[in-house]
């Protein structure tokens, strides 16, 4: 069995008195897709803001590739190979389509500390933004201000981002979340077609493409990780199917 | 290169732009023959302002980070020069020198310790930074205290007599011209484009993988650098040092000319220097025609006005001017 490439370790997270990360232990292989389901308020955020270093938790350890990460502050960590895109939105709204995709990859083209080259010539830079553009089929509105993008299109223009720096893991918090179905479907097939070349941590409320996609599901209630295990055994597990999939899977 | 002069000539951007170059070039020719030598140092000291408000827009225009305690470096500058000057060290290759680098360093303090915190926190501390300086160069005994001191003006022989009005002003005029073309390269460079990714959305940048808080750091010492330098050359303009250099309230003028002129726009804090000064000279008059002494008071008149253009004219003077094309 190979490493795993990501591993919480009794992870524990509280807000007052609310325990909203009890005890978690995942792990996510590489070239996985590892899907995080669990109902509204579940925890699921929280945990990803943990493993990226958004949120410190209060016991626990999270290692990356080898490394106990657990204290690092979040940049450190994205340049080991993490990347997220976020449940809300969150690009540059200020910048244009091609902006957004050039400064992700600037974030990993060694440091920034240049003060007269123009970055607008930058052709390592600008190269690159447009592949990565074009790989999440966004070439033709590369001049469009991001906050004159669709909803949808703003949720890819992320995914362009997150991938900017060759990530070894993904952590997708509701990718699909305000997309139409036909959108939905184009999503499933873009990570679908990533499925292999990078893990990915995937958060999604869709159980269609859930049960899609995923190599392992877990599943949170209430900050505990209930169950996890590959998508039959998830489907056929009776506590899950009654603290969670009741309605969707009977 | 005269054909695009031309061409800029036709945007109304552009018209402002080159008239504006054009006035500062013929202003001590003007002042000359008019024989209002008064107007020469009204100018330097409007150049001087902007040095400092183009430096505050750095940080504060392309970084989103309203220091409030930005006049210190006119402070730390200006004493710089007096306490060499008053030491005996006139050269001002010396004494210039000196005053950015410790400038900077302050910058470096100082940033340190508050880019750490957001909002008001930030504004806050920045503040106190600010007035922690200024108490501190009112109880130096020795240069004046609250009086200040007259201090001689840099020295630089055989290159420029800084006693001489106009000579001063050119190069002042030539710092301010350095300055612009620093910060338009530095507003498109790689440095630049985290500066402004972090004001758009610090959350992001951070997920991306840049640590923030350096480059915020080092915009700000930046900024205090070129901040100081303005400071030096308020001190040879006025031959004089003290703490009302670097009251709050001169640190609020800054942020009210870069907020006038246009935020993170490379001329915005220019037109706001010069709107700030010309309101200032007119209002003042025009007030104490009224009734003597109102003039006093024509921040009354002033604020209002910026209410206005909060309201109006988010983006400031350079907005009025129609769009950037890039
Ligand atoms: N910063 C916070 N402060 C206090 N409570 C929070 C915070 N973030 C999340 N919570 C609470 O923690 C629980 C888990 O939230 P979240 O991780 O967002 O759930 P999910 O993503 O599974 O919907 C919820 O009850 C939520 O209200
Ligand atoms: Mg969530």
């Amino acid at each position: 069995m190979t490493e795993p490439l990501l591993t919480t370790r009794r992870l524990v997270k509280r807000f007052g008195g609310l325990l909203a990360t009890d005890s978690v232990s995942i792990d996510v292989r590489p070239g996985e897709i590892h899907a995080l389901i669990g109902p509204n308020g579940a925890g699921k955020t929280t945990l990803v803001s943990q493993i990226t270093g958004n949120l410190a938790p209060d016991s626990g350890a999270i290692h990356f590739a080898g490394r106990d990460i657990t204290r690092l502050p979040t940049h450190a960590r994205v340049q080991l190979g993490l990347a997220r895109s976020f449940q809300i939105t969150s690009v540059f709204r200020e910048f244009t389509a091609i902006q957004n995709v050039a400064i992700a990859i600037l974030a990993h083209a060694g440091h920034s500390f240049r003060f007269l080259g123009d970055v607008r010539k930058d052709r390592a830079l600008r190269d690159p933004a447009w592949h990565g553009l074009a790989a999440v089929g966004l070439d033709q509105r590369g001049g469009v201000l991001a906050s004159a993008l669709s909803h949808g299109e703003q949720r890819q223009l992320e995914i362009a981002m997150a991938l900017a720096g060759d990530p070894k893991l993904l952590l997708l918090d509701e990718p699909m979340a305000g997309m139409g179905a036909e959108e939905s479907q184009a999503m499933i097939g873009f990570l679908r077609a990533l499925k292999g070349k990078r893990a990915m941590l995937l958060i999604e409320h869709d159980m269609d493409a859930v049960f899609q996609l995923a190599d392992r599901i877990t599943v949170l209630v209430y900050g505990r990780a209930i169950a996890s295990g590959t998508p039959e055994e998830i489907r056929a597990n009776p506590e899950v199917r009654q603290a969670y999939l009741g309605e969707e899977v009977a | 290169m005269m054909g695009s002069l031309l061409a800029s000539l036709r945007t109304p951007r552009g018209f402002v732009t080159v008239m504006l170059l054009l006035v500062f070039v013929v202003l001590p020719a003007l002042t000359e023959a008019f024989d209002e030598r008064y107007l020469l140092s009204v100018g330097t000291r409007i150049v001087i302002w902007s040095i400092a408000a183009v430096s505050l827009n750095m940080i504060l225009g392309y970084g989103g980070l309203v220091s409030f305690g930005h006049a210190v470096f006119f402070g730390i500058g200006g004493y710089a020069v007096g306490i060499l000057s008053a030491s005996g060290v006139q050269s001002g290759w010396l004494q210039w020198p000196v005053a950015i680098a410790a400038s900077a360093l302050w910058a470096a303090i100082v940033g340190a310790l508050s880019l750490r915190t957001r909002g008001v926190y930030f504004i806050m501390i920045t503040l106190a930074f600010a007035q922690l300086v200024y108490y501190v160069s009112a109880g130096l005994a020795a240069y004046g205290g609250d009086d200040g001191l007259n201090i001689s003006r840099s020295r630089f022989p055989d290159l420029i007599d800084l006693r001489d009005k106009a000579s001063f002003y050119w190069l002042c005029l030539f710092l301010l011209c350095a300055t612009l073309w620093f910060c338009s390269r530095f507003a498109n460079s790689r440095f630049g484009a985290v500066l402004r990714g972090t004001k758009s959305n610090e959350l992001r940048m951070t997920a991306l993988g840049f640590p923030v808080f350096r480059y915020r750091l080092v915009g700000f010492v930046i900024a205090g650098a070129f901040g100081g330098l303005a400071g030096v050359l308020l001190a040879n303009e006025g031959a004089y040092i003290s703490p009302a250099m670097m009251s709050w309230v001169k640190s609020g003028d800054l942020i009210v000319m870069v907020v006038l002129g246009g935020m993170g726009t490379l001329f915005g804090p220019i037109y706001g220097a010069i709107a700030f000064f010309a309101l200032e000279e007119s209002l003042k008059p025009l007030m104490d025609l009224g009734h003597k002494g109102w003039g006093e008071y024509w921040q009354i008149v002033f604020g209002p006005m910026l209410v206005l253009v909060a309201l109006y004219a988010k983006g400031g003077i350079d907005s009025l001017l129609g769009r950037h094309h890039d």
